[in-house]
C-alpha cells in the first residue's frame, strides 16, 4: 500500500479541507505554517502564503488550526515550514507546541540535516545530495524520507522528474525507511508514476490550487490520487 | 560544516538542501582560488587593466571645512561602483568551476551592471532579476544591462524590490544549480557567500589604508561607509577591523536599518539581524535609495555589531538627499544615493581625520533626486 500526503496551507478553512482530505484518502497531512520569504517554493504555495498571511496566519493562529485539524482528522498531520519562524518562537517551544497542538513530526524546508539537529523532523534529500549527505538524512529523519524529485521550488510540472529514479535507488542502498516523493507531481498520472518508484507521494500545489474551489472538489481531487497510487505496482524491493 | 555560524552566532547556511552541494563546492573552490597564485594574480590584472584600480582617494576641502575627510573614489572605479570587484572576483570563481550561465539580484541596478559587465567580458550568459518597482527607479541601469547582453527579469509581486529579486535569484539557481553560478552580490546569504563577497571587496580598505597612511602619515581616526547588505562598508572596514583606533561606523537608511532596529532572524540563507516582526515574518524596509532598501544585512555586520567594534547608525532619505547635493556643489561629484548617507554623517561626526567610502556615482539617481 502506497502512501499519499497531501499538503494544505494553513487557513479557516484549512481543518474542513483536510477533512475532505483524508476521506478522499490521504494518509497524511502536511500543514503549511505562511513565511514572507519561501525560498523553495514556486508561484501556487507562494501565493497561498501570501493570502494566509493577508489573513492572519501567523504562528499562533497556525498552531490553533493545527489543533482544529487533529480535531476533526487522525491521520498524522505535519507542519512544514521555515526557519524563520522557528528562530522567532524558539526551536524547542516549536516543535513542543506543534506535538502539543497534535503534530505527528515537523518539515522545515531551509534547515539543512546537520542544523539544529536537537529538532526531531523529516529530512528532505534532493537529486544533487550526495550519499553521504542521503545517508545522514537517513540517520536522522523521523519516519521517513521525503526525495524532493528535481532540482527546483514546489509546482507543478510536464512530467515526474527522471532524477527520481536514480535518487531512489540511492535512498534505498543507505536507509531502510519509507520514502516519499514530492516537488512537481500534481496529475493522478504523475503520482501513479512516481509510486512506481517511491513508497508513496506528496501532492502540494495541486492540492493547494484545488483547495480553493472548496472540500468537495479537494475530496474528489484527492480520490483521484488516491486510485492512481493503488494502481501502482509494489515497490520489487 | 554546513551548520557552522561564521560569525559568532550569525551566518550559517539556511538553504534547501538541493543547494548544499552547490556550497560546499563554491566552498572548495574559493579556498583552492585563495591558495592559488594565478587567481589573485588574474584579479590583480584584471582590477588594474579592466576595473582601474586603483582608486585614487580625494581630500574633500570644501565638503568638510575644516576637517581632513577623505573619500575612497569607489564611483571612479568601471560601471561607477565597488560592485564591479566582487563581480569580476566571483566571475573568475565561476570560471574555475566550469559555470557559465551566472544569476544575480540587482537593487539599485549597479551589481547587475557590475553583473552584466563582467559576463560580456567573460561570455557568460547572465540573468539578473530586480524588483518591478526599482526597474521603475533605476530605469537608466536597466538599459545598461539590456545594452551589455543580459536578461533582466522583472520581479512582480511582495514589496517589487530588492528582497524579492533575491528569493527569485535563489529560486533560480535551486532550478539550474548544475549549470549555472549565483553571483550574489552582498556580503549576504549562504555560507561562503558572506565571506567570498568580504574578501574580493577588502581590496577597498586594503588601497585606503595604504593612501591615507602616505598622505597624512597616519590611520583615519574614523571610517565610515553605508549599509544596506553592508558589502562596501564590510571592504572598507576590513582594512581597519584591527587597527582598534579607528572608529568604525555604518549608516544605514533609517527605513531599512536591519541593524539599528532589526531582530535575529533567518532570510536568504543566513541568520543575521533583519527586519523581521515578532513571529519571523520579514517585513518591508523603506529607502528613496534602492540600494538600501533590503530588510537583511550581512552576518558579519551583526556580528560586528555586537562585538563593539563597529557602531550603525541612521540617515533619513532627506539627510541623504542633503548629502547628495552638497558633495554635488562643494566638489563637482555626484554620489550615488547610497553613500550619500554615509556623506551625511560624515558631516556630523567629532573626529578631524574621516575616511567615507564613495561607493559609487549618482548618475542613476538623478531623477529620483530631481523629482522631489
Amino acid at each position: 500500500m502506497k502512501t499519499l500526503v497531501i499538503y494544505l496551507m494553513c487557513g479557516a478553512r484549512t481543518p474542513e479541507l483536510a477533512e475532505a482530505a483524508v476521506e478522499g484518502g490521504a494518509d497524511i497531512v502536511e500543514l503549511g505554517f505562511p513565511f514572507s520569504d519561501p525560498l523553495a517554493d514556486g508561484p501556487v504555495i507562494r501565493q497561498a502564503g501570501e493570502r494566509a498571511l493577508a489573513e492572519g496566519m501567523r504562528t499562533t493562529a497556525c498552531l490553533e488550526c493545527l489543533a482544529a485539524t487533529r480535531g476533526r482528522v487522525d491521520v498524522p498531520l505535519i507542519p512544514m515550514t521555515y526557519a524563520s519562524l522557528l528562530e522567532a518562537y524558539g526551536y524547542e517551544r516549536f516543535a513542543g507546541d506543534a506535538t502539543a497542538a497534535g503534530a505527528t513530526s515537523l518539515i522545515v524546508a531551509d534547515l539543512p540535516v546537520d542544523a539544529e539537529a536537537g529538532v526531531r523532523r523529516v529530512q528532505l534529500v534532493a537529486p544533487t545530495s550526495t550519499d553521504e549527505r542521503i545517508a545522514l538524512a537517513a540517520e536522522r529523519t523521523d519516519g521517513w524520507l521525503y526525495l524532493v524529485t528535481v532540482a527546483g521550488t514546489t509546482g507543478p510540472r510536464e512530467s515526474v522528474s527522471p532524477a527520481l529514479q536514480g535518487l531512489v535507488e540511492r535512498a534505498r542502498a543507505v536507509a531502510d525507511l519509507p520514502l516519499y516523493a514530492g516537488f512537481g507531481i500534481s496529475t493522478p498520472e504523475q503520482a501513479a508514476a512516481a509510486a512506481e518508484l517511491a513508497d508513496g507521494v506528496v501532492v502540494g500545489s495541486g492540492a493547494v490550487e484545488v483547495a480553493i474551489d472548496g472540500p468537495a472538489a479537494l475530496h474528489d481531487y484527492v480520490s483521484l490520487l488516491r486510485e492512481a497510487v493503488d494502481s501502482a505496482a509494489p515497490v520489487s524491493s | 560544516m554546513t551548520a557552522a555560524r561564521t560569525y559568532g552566532e550569525y551566518g550559517g547556511r539556511y538553504v534547501p538542501e538541493t543547494l548544499i552541494p552547490a556550497l560546499d563546492e563554491l566552498e572548495t573552490g574559493w579556498r583552492d582560488a585563495l591558495a592559488d597564485p594565478t587567481f589573485r594574480g588574474e584579479l590583480e590584472e584584471l582590477g588594474r587593466n579592466y576595473g582601474g584600480r586603483p582608486t585614487p582617494l580625494t581630500l574633500a576641502e570644501r565638503f568638510a571645512p575644516g576637517k581632513r575627510l577623505y573619500l575612497k573614489r569607489e564611483d571612479l572605479l568601471h560601471t561607477g561602483a565597488h560592485k564591479l570587484n566582487n563581480a569580476l572576483g566571483q566571475a573568475v570563481l565561476a570560471q574555475r568551476l566550469g559555470k557559465r550561465r551566472i544569476v544575480a539580484e540587482t537593487g539599485a541596478g549597479q551589481h547587475g551592471v557590475a553583473t552584466a559587465t563582467v559576463c560580456a567580458r567573460f561570455g557568460f550568459d547572465c540573468v539578473v532579476y530586480m524588483g518591478a518597482e526599482d526597474m521603475r527607479r533605476q530605469a537608466p541601469n536597466v538599459e545598461r544591462m539590456g545594452l551589455l547582453g543580459a536578461e533582466v527579469r522583472p520581479v512582480e509581486f511582495g514589496t517589487k524590490t530588492l528582497k524579492e529579486a533575491t528569493s527569485e535569484a535563489i529560486r533560480d539557481w535551486i532550478t539550474n544549480v548544475e549549470s549555472t553560478h549565483y553571483l550574489i552580490g552582498s556580503c549576504v546569504g549562504p555560507a561562503p557567500y558572506p565571506e567570498i563577497v568580504a574578501g574580493l571587496q577588502a581590496v577597498i580598505g586594503r588601497e585606503a589604508r595604504e593612501q591615507i597612511l602616505a598622505a597624512e602619515g597616519r590611520l583615519p581616526e574614523v571610517a565610515v561607509a553605508c549599509v544596506g547588505g553592508g558589502s562596501n562598508a564590510i571592504g572598507l572596514f576590513a582594512g581597519f577591523v584591527d587597527d582598534t583606533e579607528v572608529r568604525l561606523v555604518g549608516v544605514e537608511a533609517a527605513g531599512a536599518a536591519s541593524l539599528g532596529a532589526g531582530r535575529t532572524g533567518v532570510l536568504h540563507g543566513s541568520r543575521s539581524s533583519l527586519l523581521a516582526d515578532e513571529d519571523g515574518q520579514v517585513l518591508d524596509a523603506d529607502s528613496i535609495s534602492a540600494g538600501l532598501d533590503y530588510p537583511g544585512v550581512g552576518p558579519e555586520h551583526a556580528f560586528l555589531r555586537d562585538s563593539g567594534r563597529a557602531e550603525y547608525v541612521p540617515a533619513s532619505d532627506d539627510e541623504a538627499i542633503g548629502g547628495f547635493r552638497r558633495l554635488a556643489e562643494t566638489e563637482g561629484i555626484i554620489p550615488a544615493l547610497e553613500p550619500a548617507h554615509a556623506l551625511a554623517k560624515a558631516l556630523e561626526l567629532e573626529e578631524e581625520l574621516i575616511l567615507v567610502c564613495l561607493s559609487g556615482r549618482g548618475d542613476k539617481d538623478l531623477a529620483e533626486v530631481l523629482s522631489r
